[in-house]
């Protein structure tokens, strides 16, 4: 089966529960990966809403250092695609979630403008407005305050089948 | 358009980039999870149950700061922002950030790092589109409206 045809709404490996072994792998994959996430953060400039500016000022003195962020992170996480796509199984034995393949709709193009007007005005996107907070940065508390509320005040979406 | 060279740090971009995508390679590996801020958070707000990892992963970005600096003291965290703009207009941008990864299902990591990596058309649509806001709001905000009828 390929990557594709996992459904985030039925995971491949839903039949069985979870055992206890599964899920602590499953704590310390999440607590490692939040830990590398928000040190990569940090040490690419993420975190820093005037370098995150200055690289979306692409008419003024543009700072292009963020694109190679996405290179390297596209380039890393292509490894773990692969390795999912090649033994169709997590390591943890945990099922695997992935979105399910859908059309580009309204919503997308809807929610990405909005969310890319509100990155603009302030220079944080949610994984750097976190990791800021844990460093007591007080605009990064307040920016969070506003998105925890959109986060919370929209439903998810479901596909429609 | 001009480069600002003096403010170009290619390389620790680079390396940060790659330890942000070996996070999310880490987090689909062994959890079988996408690496999306935005949609974690959410799940965290929102799912019924399976918060734990959830849980766990946001400890782990909270603590992100604490660690590199027993590790790299003063590396990494940004110097404080010289006329930071006041709370309500950060609030406005966070309502902005909430309510637009929720409906897009995803921000620059979902999108940005772990879709393109699985070459999604849906990913790089939503990249497409909210750099290309992002990058319009900025140029009025400090080159106005004048600017770009100039």
């Amino acid at each position: 089966m390929s990557v594709s045809q996992m459904n985030e709404h039925a995971p491949l490996a839903a039949a069985a529960p979870a055992t206890a072994g599964a899920r602590a792998l499953g704590l310390i994959g999440a607590l490692a990966s939040g830990l590398l996430f928000g040190v990569g953060l940090l040490l690419s400039g993420m975190t820093d809403p005037a370098k995150v500016l200055g690289f979306l000022d692409i008419f003024g003195a543009w700072d292009p250092s963020l694109a190679l962020v996405m290179v390297g992170g596209i380039t890393a996480a292509r490894i773990g695609v692969m390795l999912i796509a090649r033994r169709g199984a997590s390591l943890s034995g945990l099922p695997v979630c992935l979105p399910p393949k859908r059309a580009i709709d309204v919503r997308l193009i809807v929610g990405s403008a909005l969310f890319g007007a509100g990155w603009g005005l302030a220079g944080y996107c949610p994984g750097p407005a976190v990791v800021s907070l844990g460093f007591g940065s007080s605009s990064a508390l307040a920016l969070l305050v506003g998105m925890l509320v959109g986060l919370w005040g929209v439903p998810h979406s479901r596909p429609r089948r | 358009m001009s480069i600002a060279w003096q403010a170009f740090t290619p390389w620790s971009a680079l390396g940060g980039g790659a330890l942000i995508g070996l996070a999310a390679t880490v987090l689909l590996s062994v959890n079988g999870r996408i690496a999306g801020i935005s949609g974690i958070l959410a799940g965290l707000l929102r799912a019924p149950g399976d918060r734990a990892w959830r849980f766990v992963f946001v400890a782990g970005l909270l603590l992100a700061p604490l660690v590199l600096h027993f590790f790299a003291p003063g590396v990494g965290v940004p110097p404080a922002v010289v006329g930071a703009p006041d709370a309500r207009f950060l609030m406005l941008a966070g309502l902005l950030v909430g309510v637009g990864t929720r409906l897009a299902n995803g921000c620059t990591s979902g999108h940005g790092v772990c879709g393109l990596a699985r070459l999604s058309l849906r990913s790089l649509a939503a990249v497409a589109v909210f750099m290309g806001t992002a990058i319009v709001v900025v140029f009025v905000l400090r080159h106005g409206l004048a600017g770009a009828a100039a």
